[in-house]
């Protein structure tokens, strides 16, 4: 075991893993992470606590992910590069690991110029790989980028994120290779919609034996009407929504009852995909659906695991 | 080169306004290059701040000069005593420029009448980009001859971030993604093994983040001799 956190054991014990997402608020209130750990209690093994998602000021993810923890749910703090260098990334971690997070996940962050503070400076002293890197170093040689030895370093369980919607296509199973390399343990790939193109993306990640060295959790996000989807489809750089569904949500009857029928259908296609070991439910501002998503996708009741 | 863009003319005048006596310096260098300090904009920001400071009846005697080099204390000395005899210069050099003139008269206000940018190539008339932040180690040979500390938003150093969408960069749709963009050169010279190396964390300290660098080429200083025999000859 490398963090012996809860997820890691689900994955290690070859069961179909489930991880959500809890937004923190964009206040100094811990109640909405309260009230999301307790509706989302048992329903999925991990809970990602985004970090300034959007680059949009919210409640620290170390914090958030402290808070979830005492209602007895896990964490899998996001950190990205965008607003720390090496020294602040290294000394989170520690902070992190001292306060009980053992899953932490690795990006590099949506520029500042998307989210409400852009006049920022951005950082990005490192870059998603080399901060996998340097995690990796830490828990396995307990030492530090800068080359001291760090006594009591900290376990964590590490993930990355992958988009295999984003250009260049024929290069992003390399990317996922990459960080492998740099110690990933697991990976989230971006939400999917274009099936095929997933599929043609897992079949250079099994080719190159990816699939057995990093567990990957693929991405879903439940639609509430065609208006989200037209603007992920849109406005989202790096997300492929293909017409059909884009149809398919504009024709329904009943849209958000659609959006977490097409949801479901879409689990059912990757519980059975060779090589995904579980998926990742991004229900952005929709976090009571959740439940219903994992019962009715039959990934009930999940793994109790000491 | 050295890319500036001159500063509008309110926030100039503005600056200006509390002196009766102005001298601008404009440079012969990059800034006549980038349209934005040469001869031409001098005489016609003189021109314009005469005609506002006319309009808005104040009296402001104003004068433009140029000189080869801003950033050479020989160059600028040509015109120290057009500087000296006024309350204010505007420089319409780079910041390199202005504060040469600066360093060399502490006492006297030297204000900016630009604002300097980049280390830019002109991509067609009139549109410069940038290409380099001067970081103090070059890396272009393992990245196709495209720098992603200065083209990436992210300066990435691994590759496309995942908001790479169309081969265009997430921050500005009209922007190529500074590793599309090497992974296309990488392809054409059939090295996009280096696609797939791991590059480890980068030492800024060879860039600003160091604190202010100061390069010396110690065979080309003068011996204090010859310091000696300049000094003479002056």
């Amino acid at each position: 075991m490398k963090a012996g956190s809860n997820l890691e054991k689900v994955f290690e014990s070859g069961q179909f893993a489930v991880t959500a997402e809890i937004g923190p608020p964009q206040s100094a209130n811990p109640g909405p992470l309260t009230h999301h750990a307790k509706m989302l209690k048992g329903y999925a093994d991990a809970f990602n606590l985004t970090d300034n998602q959007t680059a949009v000021v919210r409640l620290s993810s170390i914090a958030s992910a402290v808070i979830i923890m005492r209602e007895g749910v896990e964490p899998v703090i996001q950190m990205t590069c965008r607003d720390r260098n090496r020294i602040a990334l290294q000394s989170d971690l520690f902070g992190a690991a001292a306060l009980g997070v053992k899953n932490v996940l690795c990006l590099t962050g949506d520029h500042h110029i998307f989210g409400n503070e852009k006049a920022a400076k951005g950082v990005f002293d490192l870059d998603s790989i080399v901060e996998l890197q340097v995690f990796d170093a830490l828990r396995t040689g307990g030492k530090q980028l800068g080359g001291e030895l760090v006594k009591d370093p900290p376990k964590m369980y590490l993930g990355c994120a992958e988009n295999p919607f984003a250009t260049p296509y024929e290069w992003r199973a390399t990317r996922l290779a990459k960080k492998a390399a740099a110690g990933a343990d697991f990976c989230q790939t971006q939400a999917i919609f274009d099936m095929n193109m997933f599929e043609k993306w897992m079949d250079e990640v099994r080719s190159r034996g990816l699939d057995k060295k990093v567990h990957i959790l693929a991405g879903v996000i439940p639609m509430k009407s065609a208006g989200a989807a037209r603007y992920m489809k849109n406005k989202v750089p790096g997300m492929i929504v293909p017409n059909d569904i884009v149809d398919r949500m504009k024709n329904a009857k009943d849209a958000k009852e659609e959006g977490i029928k097409l949801c479901i259908e879409q689990i059912e296609v990757l519980k059975n995909m060779k090589g995904v070991h579980g998926v990742h439910i991004m229900a952005v501002a929709w976090e009571e659906m959740v439940p219903r998503i994992v019962k009715e996708a039959g990934l009930l009741p999940r793994p109790a695991i000491p | 080169m050295i890319v500036a863009k001159r500063k509008p003319l309110n926030e100039i005048a503005e600056m200006l306004a509390p002196y009766k006596k102005v001298t601008v310096v404009g440079c012969r260098s990059c800034v006549a290059i980038c349209l934005a300090g040469g001869e031409k904009e001098v005489k016609m920001l003189v021109s314009a701040l005469k005609l506002k400071a006319k309009k808005e009846g104040r009296k402001q005697h104003v004068e433009g000069f140029v000189v080869e080099r801003q950033c050479e204390k020989e160059c600028v000395a040509e015109v120290q005593g057009k500087i000296l005899d006024s309350d204010v210069t505007l420089s319409m050099a780079c910041s390199l420029g202005a504060q040469t003139i600066g360093d060399m008269y502490p006492k006297h206000l030297t204000f900016p009448g630009l604002n300097t940018g980049i280390f830019g190539v002109p991509e067609e008339q009139g549109v410069w980009s940038e290409k380099c932040v001067g970081c103090g180690n070059c890396i272009i040979h393992t990245t196709g001859g495209i720098c992603p500390i200065a083209r990436c938003a992210k300066s990435m150093l691994n590759g496309p971030c995942g908001g790479s969408a169309n081969r265009k960069c997430e921050v500005n749709l009209e922007v190529d993604c500074a590793w599309a963009a090497i992974y296309d050169r990488l392809k054409l010279q059939n090295r996009l093994d280096l696609m797939e190396q791991l590059t480890p964390a980068k030492d800024w300290s060879t860039s600003h983040a160091g604190g202010r660098r100061t390069y010396v080429r110690e065979d080309a200083k003068l011996t204090p001799h010859q310091k000696k025999g300049k000094e003479a000859v002056q």
